[in-house]
């Protein structure tokens, strides 16, 4: 019961942020209803049972990816209260092609048997273990190649199945490269001044 | 718990995205834009982590999840890195002046 209710106030919280991001017009108060949408998602991965991913979304997104959008806005405002306005004909149209977006997308998740999923394509011996929190251990044997919570059957021997450890080298060297890449990117240009090399020569 | 199921997840999940993808139209300024992005990178990510918990997905939306939020974080710098250098040669942020950036 308790978790109905905190799950209403949390997806409330989410929705009111993400339109809030979308009809405001102050790109400082965009990113205030951003973070307030980003730490209510938190909480519903936390009410799902996916506590490190949670965590990891706060981390990550509210202090890490939000923080450096903000760092952007301060780069790039050209004046103390900078608006860039949005046309009220974009706008409308806007509402009105994610009026019909939305409509399509409830009307396709509302007509669709997801108790399905329970049935297919899983024999007994392959159906996992439901994660209900304490999920650190089973991701990070995941990300090291192992899925002992997912056991194969070949023939008559049990295997545990294999994991994300290619797909984790790949995306930890991908970061790495983009972060240089990106401070390549950003660095201070150093201005080609012949009249001051001549001088300091 | 049960009385809250799959599918009003993947409703608040279906606000997030339309959210996102109406931010990512209509905003003028770049930085807002980005922020339309992660809108809709994370309207995926509570799909992903709600399959998991409700389907036999099982702990393999979890990992595509901290996938899909590392993969985020990446994408924010280098777009970052992209609207400051547009910044330097435009001093403006606004998307439609970069209808000079051909070729």
């Amino acid at each position: 019961m308790t978790a109905d209710v905190l799950f209403w106030l949390f997806a409330a919280l989410v929705c009111g942020g993400a339109l809030g991001v979308v009809v405001t017009q102050n790109i400082v108060r965009m990113a205030f209803w951003l973070i307030l949408s980003l730490g209510s998602v938190s909480a519903l991965f936390f009410l799902l049972g996916a506590d490190f991913l949670g965590a990891a979304q706060l981390l990550i997104y509210v202090g890490g990816t939000v923080v450096l959008l903000v760092f952007g806005v301060m780069l790039t405002a050209s004046g103390p209260y900078m608006q860039i306005k949005t046309s009220a004909a974009d706008g409308l149209l806007g509402a009105c092609v994610g009026g019909l977006l939305f409509l399509v997308l409830v009307s396709s998740i509302s007509g669709m048997d997801w108790s399905q999923l329970h049935t297919t394509n899983t024999t007994p011996s392959v159906i996992a273990e439901r994660p209900e929190g304490n999920t650190l251990r089973p991701l990070g044997l995941a990300f090291l190649g192992l899925r002992p919570d997912r056991p194969v059957t070949e023939g008559s021997e049990v295997k545990p199945a294999p994991g994300y450890l290619l797909p984790f080298e790949i995306v930890s060297v991908h970061l790495l490269v983009v972060l240089v890449g990106a401070a390549y990117l950003a660095r201070a240009k150093r201005r080609a001044n012949p009249s001051n090399d001549s001088l300091s020569a | 718990m049960e009385s809250v199921g799959l599918n009003a997840y993947l409703f608040v999940g279906a606000v997030l995205f339309v959210c996102g993808i109406v931010c990512m139209a209509i905003k003028r300024n770049g930085i807002g834009v980005l922020m339309g992005v992660e809108l809709v990178l994370n309207s995926a990510n509570l799909n992903f982590v709600a399959f998991a918990r409700y389907t036999p997905l099982g702990l393999d939306g979890q990992v595509i999840a901290l996938f899909v939020i590392v993969l985020a974080a990446a994408e924010a710098a280098v777009a970052l890195a992209i609207a400051l250098n547009f910044y330097n040669n435009h001093l403006t942020i606004d998307v439609d002046r970069g209808s000079e950036l051909q070729g």
